[in-house]
């Protein structure tokens, strides 16, 4: 059985977004659904947790690749945090982290949006 | 002859069967001895060219299915995988540039690249009016 679940906090005027279980071509478009309403709503200022991601492929990178530029051009950013090391390779065999903030720690994320 | 053990499995076309197919080939490498890393890149590799079946091959439509035949031979796991859907031709597999792709709103290309990354050999080709997509990836 394919398990995916997304859960949405706010903190310090972020959206947090915790992922869980494995994303890939199937559930990928549960996270595009989220991505959409945030930038409808305005809540740009993302904070995706991976902590409980145990997989990701590369239908799950695209959802984050369709949406940065929007976030980005209204000021906003989609910063990534948390990952293992399993789902951190996938994203650097594909040259993510130069493009994106990929950051240890949720609370990082947290902190540079707040320097904004 | 050295020791060769084959295992079979066939799932329907859809995404929904991905990640049953992944686990069906985790749990075989495993099995046959492959480390925790190495099954980590069979899982993925596995998985973007099953999805490039069902997107590419078959185009979204849910009524085919997909052949998985693993063999372990020595020290060395070979995925066959079969479709009847129409062949794709494998243009590049050079690292995608993403900056580029997120300018361009694409986001293709990724999948091949990872597969052509994650395991030793690739191979594709036809067999019996099928296309049969061939990876392997040896134990060390």
């Amino acid at each position: 059985m394919n398990t995916f679940s997304i859960n949405q906090r706010s903190e310090l005027g972020c959206t947090i977004l915790d992922l869980e279980g494995e994303l890939d071509a199937h559930t990928a478009s549960e996270l595009e659904t989220v991505f959409q309403d945030l930038i409808a709503r305005d809540n740009l200022k993302i904070v995706v947790n991976f902590n409980q991601l145990d997989y990701i492929a590369s239908a799950g990178l695209g959802v984050f690749m369709a949406y940065i530029e929007d976030v980005r051009t209204e000021g906003g950013d989609i910063k990534l945090t948390n990952m293992n090391k399993k789902v951190y390779n996938v994203f650097d065999l594909l040259g993510f982290p130069a493009l994106y903030d990929i950051l240890e720690d949720e609370s990082d994320a947290i902190d540079k949006f707040s320097n904004l | 002859m050295g020791n060769i053990s084959t295992y079979r499995k066939t799932i329907p076309a859809s995404t929904k069967n991905l990640s049953e197919a992944r686990d069906f080939v985790a749990e075989y490498a495993r099995k046959n001895g492959f480390n925790a890393q190495k099954i980590s890149d069979i899982r993925l590799a596995v998985d973007e060219a099953i999805t490039n079946i069902i997107k590419h091959a078959y185009n979204g439509e849910e009524d085919h299915t997909i052949e998985i035949e693993l063999t372990f031979k020595d020290d060395r796991l070979c995925v066959e995988l079969f479709d009847t859907g129409a062949t794709f031709s494998i243009k590049t597999f050079k690292q995608p540039n993403i900056e580029e792709k997120i300018k361009q709103k694409k986001r293709g290309g990724m999948g091949v690249y990872l597969i052509h990354s994650l395991m030793d050999n690739v191979s594709y080709g036809r067999e019996d009016e099928a296309n049969k997509m061939v990876m392997c990836k040896y134990k060390t």
